[in-house]
């Protein structure tokens, strides 16, 4: 339990450091301090796959992306585009409204039942798949044509000349 | 948490880090005798009997060097880069079974320091975190050539990376197991069955596919655009002098050490070797005869990426690309769906 609250501190800490920095490609290795500390809080909940598939995914494949953008963009303070007022005040409002909901939907849980999972070996690779598999296919299946459809789009935006697809 | 297996794991990790280091520093006398060998040179041959004493001669000169960090540089993270090729380099041996387990004294030694059953994929993810250490320490030097190494490093082993992961699954649905003593285990001898036990022999297509991606993966010729001499001046570690160039040089041997450690223990039967059961001898014995097979196929692997890169010049960059999204991708998914249907028509599932 200790463990586990060294390692949440962490992760609010380096997640305000990510907002905090100045410096965009700080605030990214920061994110990747913040998302190797979701990856301990995964191991500690004995969800062995889903940490070693954050770890890959979010650590090693998309914030290396992150990392490539803000390199090539190389950004300074000269370079920073100036917000306005009018900007900043929707996204105070927008991050504002954002906090209310959030608030409201922990409140709305229902807290004082401990999670006693029926079968704490769900998280290892062999469990989850067979959940995925028998009792989730749809929604499954589901999702990776959403994510089939992504990558097409993506595919697509970055032909040069659409009209020759 | 008995102390007997704290002790008995401290011990494993020390030698393991031991022997890593001892093995990446002696690769680079190997490096430079086996080009000396392809060119008809001899090599270094002046310090000590066969130029035995030259890494330590080069570690030496490496830690009296004076260091330079630029003055425009990002000090912390300029540091901060070759210290983290350095440790993602070192973390990968965790997960590989080094030999079958040795019983001394009615106690199991298991020689492999942690089998955790997500192993083939932390392997995947130590790699795939490999290339932040260049990525900083190209970026932190302020250096344009660094800079564009350290963008072409990243590029390089997102490609690689895809094509990479997907000739494992293929292996995957071989195996049935992520955890790597179970897929050693299961190449256990050399034939069975009316078929040869190492998935080398079952996946040879997968195999191809790895051993490319894990050149790609270790920034070695033909695949060393990041640091190509001729475009770049040295690219990511231009800037770099004293150890901490040493570092970036020492992870790249490590690299390889523990790629070529992780390619027997997947495709080459691990510490598996012929005839193991048949010559009479007790378990132990073969159990410490495994564990020379298995540094007997590091070391033929290590001797491979030596011998490539000093017989195939380095691509261009449009051509890493093609191989990487044009070729490797749609054979590793080619791969997939023919164990599938190979899979499925001899009901192996």
């Amino acid at each position: 339990m200790n463990l586990f609250y060294l390692i949440a501190f962490l992760s609010v800490f380096f997640s305000l450091l990510v907002i905090f920095s100045k410096n965009p490609v700080y605030s990214v290795l920061y994110l990747i301090i913040t998302f190797f500390t979701f990856t301990i809080h995964y191991v500690l909940l004995n969800a062995q796959f889903l940490a070693i598939v954050n770890f890959i995914v979010y650590m090693g494949a998309i914030m290396v992306l992150f990392l490539f953008v803000l390199m090539l963009l190389n950004l300074n303070k000269d370079s920073e585009p100036l917000k306005s007022n009018i900007v900043k005040i929707a996204g105070v409002v927008a991050g504002m409204c954002l906090l209310v909901t959030l608030a409201g939907s922990v409140k709305a849980l229902n807290v004082s039942d401990p999670l006693v999972l029926k079968n704490p070996d769900i998280g290892l690779v062999q469990n989850l798949g067979k959940v995925l598999f028998k009792d989730f296919l749809l929604p499954f299946e589901v999702s990776s044509i959403l994510l089939l459809a992504a990558m097409v789009g993506a595919v697509l935006l970055a032909k040069k000349d659409p009209k020759k697809v | 948490m008995e102390y007997a297996f704290v002790l008995e794991k401290l011990i494993l990790v020390t030698v393991i880090f031991l022997i890593t280091l001892g093995i990446a520093a002696y690769s680079t006398l190997a490096e430079r005798k086996i080009a000396g060998f392809i060119q008809g040179r001899v090599g270094p041959h002046r310090a000590g009997p066969w130029g035995m004493f030259q890494p330590l001669a080069d570690g030496g000169k490496m830690f009296f060097k004076e260091e330079i960090i630029p003055a425009e540089s990002n000090r912390f993270l300029f540091i901060a880069g070759p210290s983290l090729a350095l440790l993602t380099a070192s973390i990968g041996s965790a997960v590989i079974p080094w030999g079958r387990a040795l019983t001394i004294g009615g106690r199991t030694i298991e020689l492999q320091v942690t089998d955790i059953n997500v192993g083939l994929l932390y392997i995947f993810g130590v790699v795939s975190l490999g290339v932040y250490g260049i990525m900083i320490g190209g970026w932190a030097s302020n250096n344009k050539y660094s800079l564009m190494g350290a963008i072409r490093a990243a590029s390089q082993n997102i490609s690689y990376e895809i094509a990479m992961g997907l000739s494992i699954i293929a292996l995957l649905m071989v195996t049935g197991t992520l955890s790597l003593k179970g897929i050693a285990a299961q190449q256990d001898g050399f034939w069975a069955d009316g078929w040869f036990t190492w998935n080398v022999f079952k996946q040879p297509l997968s195999f191809l596919i790895f051993i490319v991606c894990a050149f790609a993966e270790c920034n070695r010729t033909p695949f060393d655009l990041p640091e190509s001499e001729n475009e770049l001046v040295a690219g990511y570690h231009t800037e770099y002098s004293g150890f901490k160039l040493g570092a970036f040089l020492f992870a790249e041997y490590i690299n390889m050490f523990v790629s070529s450690a992780v390619m027997s223990t997947l495709y080459f039967g691990g510490y598996n070797f012929p005839f193991m059961h048949d010559l009479g001898l007790s378990e132990n014995v073969v159990a410490i005869l495994g564990v020379l097979a298995l540094f007997a196929k590091i070391f033929f692997f290590i001797f491979f990426f030596m011998w490539i890169r000093w017989t195939i010049p380095r691509f261009r960059y449009d051509q890493l690309m093609n191989l990487g999204w044009k070729t490797l991708i749609p054979l590793a998914i080619a791969n997939i769906v023919i164990t599938g249907i190979w899979m499925t028509v001899k009901d192996l599932i």
